[in-house]
């Protein structure tokens, strides 16, 4: 679904602040494939998803989605595969705008957005629906505006927002990062049954050992700018918390 | 009277700017200061056409078109060179002034003997009284159109563009390119204040644009501070409360020269007060920690 070929990304090329973010980097995801990404800060994972994402474009080296070079394409032409949760709960909703509003956009992610009101009584019970699914009670706040909601309702609720259009991948940079341990056990156990049910190839950051050993089912350890370790599914499940704590020591 | 009831009708037929700087400020978060330029263009083109014997229809046409360019022009500038909106909103509106003489010929012009939109919709044997009554006829279809498309999935897209721009690129949105068509609606706005006014005003004068933008921020400030007080959401309404914002910035205007200001300080007077509904709320929050 995901293959990197040779990506190589350098900023602040030629001065004294360079960085080479990422060398060499070889990777294939498969169809369906759940990876968890870790890596201690400045390992170069953050670049690693907006170069899938298209938020950055790698210095030299090739990215495709499916069977299409998608290297120079745009983060918002990626828009048609890729959704994505941002760290920032604010990055992946509009505050300003209601429930209803980001929904509405969300079911249109893949489409054009045009001149006629979509928003009818048929989508709005079809949101509610979706939204009750996370028994937060936000379905019956749906003409709130956005920035209303806590951190954790708003992570919860672009989780379910990723469902509303077709998706084939889904990115997920450290999403629970800035949330309550209780918000982040719902907003993975959303994003688990998402994942599962839409059999979403998948790609997430995190920095919480537990929640890399719990979810996905291939683990990837980057390491200045490259992939150090790289385990499928079996060797993660044989893994424990001392070895995985022993990775960054 | 009459005196406030023609303060009343400029403020509506400026409430179109008023409309296209709400979107550049409000919902783009951009601050364009093209509208001197627009405003002047679209006044300009009006005055030439109407006195050349065009029907108004078309003339509204060329005047939208107008706006559409110049806006167009700020945007092209903003995003693809990447320079910051107010520098290429007074590149834009610069030049525009040099467009708009030679559009105009001379300094300004008359439209005296001209049928106007008031006097071809006129229903009134007052003229002031048919001024209003197509005032609020145009801005009421104007900002029902706008509030229309504001509701749109197109709409939603656009006012997500000014909130999170992370999240509408992720939304398959071109930031960039909704941030050119919000400029061009902006301006066209804008050019058919200058459509409107000049006719109201019977002239159209190379330095009418001056500081217009200035009325326009204020006026939006003065309807924004209405939409947060009273909490409104419906846009429409608050389409509304940003033309009322125009109507009383005017108001204030006018009972400074009821009081007897010196005409020649009309403009001290509106950055003052401008000055003030933008300062007056900050020395208030700044007296709580």
């Amino acid at each position: 679904m995901i293959s990197l070929h040779q990506i190589n990304k350098t900023f602040n090329r030629g001065k004294v602040n360079e960085v080479k973010a990422l060398e060499e980097i070889d990777l294939q995801i498969s169809e369906g494939e759940f990876v968890v990404l870790i890596g201690s800060n400045g390992s170069g994972k953050t670049t690693l998803l907006n170069t899938i994402s298209g938020a950055i474009y790698p210095s030299k080296g090739q990215v495709e989605i499916g069977d299409q070079n998608v290297t120079k394409l745009p983060e918002h032409k990626r828009s048609r595969w890729i959704a994505r949760v941002f760290q920032d709960p604010l990055g992946g909703t509009a505050p300003e705008l209601s429930i209803l509003d980001n929904f509405r956009l969300a079911a249109l992610r893949t489409q054009p957005k045009r001149l006629t009101i979509g928003i009818n009584a048929a989508f709005k019970e079809k949101v509610r629906a979706q939204i009750s699914q996370l028994g937060m009670g936000l379905e019956d706040k749906i003409h709130q505006p956005m920035g209303t909601l806590s951190g954790g309702q708003r992570q919860a609720l672009t989780l379910i927002m990723t469902t509303m259009d077709q998706t084939e991948i889904l990115l997920l940079d450290e999403p629970t990062a800035a949330l309550d341990p209780k918000s982040a056990e719902v907003v993975m156990e959303t994003a688990q049954r998402i994942i599962r049910e839409n059999q979403l190839t998948t790609v997430f950051i995190t920095h919480d050992l537990q929640e890399a050993l719990q979810y996905g089912d291939r683990l990837i350890q980057m390491h200045r700018g490259a992939i150090r370790r790289d385990l499928n599914s079996e060797a993660k499940k044989a893994l424990t918390y001392e070895e995985l704590a022993n990775w960054f020591k | 009277m009459i005196f406030y009831l023609s303060a009343l009708i400029l403020g509506l037929c400026l409430s179109a700017m008023g409309l296209g700087i709400f979107i550049t400020m409000k919902i783009f978060r951009i601050p364009d200061i093209t509208t001197d330029g627009s405003y002047t263009l679209g006044a300009a083109v009006t005055a030439v056409l109407l006195t050349q014997g065009w029907s108004l229809i078309p003339v509204l046409g060329v005047s939208i078109v107008a706006g559409v360019v110049a806006g167009v022009l700020t945007g092209l500038v903003h995003t693809r060179l990447k320079i910051d909106a107010l520098l290429a909103g007074i590149l834009v509106m610069t030049g525009l002034y040099s467009i708009n003489l030679t559009v105009l010929g001379r300094s300004n012009i008359p439209l005296n003997n001209v049928d106007t939109i008031f006097t071809t919709l006129a229903v009134f044997k007052k003229n002031i009284y048919n001024e209003l009554w197509v005032g609020l006829l145009f801005l009421g279809l104007l900002s029902a159109l706008l509030a229309y498309m504001l509701r749109t999935d197109f709409g939603i897209a656009m006012r997500a563009t000014g909130n999170s721009e992370s999240m509408t690129r992720a939304m398959g949105i071109n930031n960039n390119r909704m941030k050119i068509i919000g400029l061009a609606i902006a301006n066209a706005l804008t050019a058919i204040s200058g459509f409107l006014v000049a006719q109201y005003q019977h002239f159209t004068d190379i330095n009418m644009g001056i500081g217009i933008v200035l009325v326009g921020l204020g006026s939006v400030l003065i309807g924004d501070a209405l939409i947060k007080w009273l909490g409104i959401q419906h846009i429409w309404l608050r389409l509304i409360f940003v033309m009322l914002g125009c109507i009383l910035f005017q108001m204030v205007l006018a009972f400074a020269l009821s009081w007897g200001v010196n005409p020649n300080m009309l403009k001290l007077v509106t950055a003052v007060f401008v000055l003030a509904i933008v300062g007056i709320p900050r020395i208030i929050k700044s007296e709580k920690p």
